[in-house]
């Protein structure tokens, strides 16, 4: 068609615009979104790690770990965690006793599930008394050999959760990306 | 059909060509977003901002553009401003953009802002684009806020986080949920409809 230059200039130069203006977009805006990242981080640190004196940083192998002390006592440890979820990356904080034998708490930081379905395991608003259900039961429950998940029952063993209907998927990998990691996590830190 | 009044540009969006109640453009998020009246005003905000500057874009580009690729142009040129929306909110105002999660870019594929471009703002000029789309948006935002208030009204007891209700009242969580998304939504689509069938007559 004899329209074919015009067609490729204007399309062209809209989107080098567009790419400029989000490049100067982001420059602008980045820093402010990695210091609310930093405080969720922050403050997930503290939630998920039992009552302590003081915590302290200690990097082993790829991961950071926030050591809680109670007296001169490593009592617990905290670290970040990352992998797929259904549709998004899911970013969690994971509290562990010392041993890495128990989840002393588990927080998300990011995902970007389905609304409705796959947030649920953020936030069920079935359940107004405890929206945070899924989350709370790795709370306390054994690690080893493994964290299983069972559908549509009450959890029978000190190592299972109970996976939420309808966001199966975001469940698992929940209960996968614990797993890894804490095999991982444990490794790193020569537990 | 060009006879409208500037002012009548602008009325249409909210009563006779609403966006949600009466051309039922972009229900989805509509349906998801309007849990609560806080909620349900920023989705409307973000997607008015996003509407009022693409319009006036395309509206000025309108002959620039060549028609086999304009689709793609308005997409794109919606997409760059619901990112500034998207980082701007999640630099200054991180609690909503929670909130409002995935929704947010979702407001590039929203009907009414692309059904829009293409019926309005690539063929009238930039004055009148720029009424249809404050028209439209604030029709739309109008729109969330009464569906969300009344979501989070019967469904938590609250209204913008304030507790209005008698203490005594069990919220039917029904309503915060989908179920009652759409109980609310047929409720409001058909109080409208019976209010037009009765102005007719």
């Amino acid at each position: 068609m004899s329209n074919t230059p015009k067609i490729i200039i204007v399309l062209t130069v809209i989107t080098l615009i567009s790419g400029g203006v989000l490049a100067l977009l982001d420059a602008f805006t980045r820093p402010r979104i990695e210091r609310h990242k930093e405080q969720v981080k922050n403050s997930a640190v503290h939630e998920v790690l039992p009552r302590n004196d003081r915590i302290n940083e200690v990097k082993k192998g790829d991961y950071t770990f926030y050591v809680a002390y109670r007296g001169n006592d490593m009592v617990a440890l905290a670290f970040e965690a990352s992998g797929g979820g259904y549709q998004s990356e899911l970013v969690l904080m994971i509290g562990v006793t010392i041993d890495f034998s128990e989840i002393t708490g588990a927080k998300i930081l990011a995902q970007l599930e389905t609304p409705g379905l796959g947030t649920k395991i953020q936030d069920d608003p079935a359940k107004k008394e405890n929206p945070g259900w899924f989350m709370e039961q790795f709370k306390g429950l054994k690690t080893q050999p493994q964290i299983t998940y069972i559908k549509n029952a009450k959890p029978s063993k000190n190592t299972e959760i109970e996976a939420i209907t309808g966001a199966t998927i975001s469940s698992v990998a929940i209960v996968r990306i614990l797993n890894e990691h804490i095999a991982k996590a444990k490794a790193a830190w020569g537990a | 059909m060009k006879n409208k009044t500037a002012f009548q540009e602008f009325l249409k969006g909210l009563w006779d060509e609403n966006p949600v109640l009466v051309s039922l453009l972009g229900l989805c998020p509509v349906l998801a977003v309007t849990v609560s009246a806080e909620n349900g005003l920023a989705m409307g905000l973000a997607a008015t901002f996003v509407l009022i500057c693409s319009s006036f874009l395309v509206s000025l580009l309108r002959k620039v553009i060549p028609a086999q690729v304009r689709i793609a142009s308005f997409i794109v040129i919606i997409a760059t401003f619901v990112t500034i929306v998207d980082r701007f909110l999640a630099a200054f105002a991180p609690d909503i953009s929670r909130n409002l999660g995935a929704f947010i870019p979702l407001i590039i594929v929203n009907c009414m802002i692309l059904g829009r471009q293409e019926a309005f703002a690539s063929k009238n000029g930039v004055g009148r684009s720029l009424l249809d789309a404050l028209g439209m948006g604030v029709g739309f935002t109008l729109t969330l806020l009464v569906l969300s208030s009344i979501r989070e009204i019967l469904g938590s007891g609250t209204w913008f986080g304030m507790n209005i209700l008698w203490s005594s009242f069990s919220p039917w969580a029904v309503m915060i949920l989908p179920p009652g998304a759409f109980l609310a939504l047929g409720c409001m689509i058909a109080g409208a409809n019976w209010i037009n069938r009765r102005n007719k007559s």
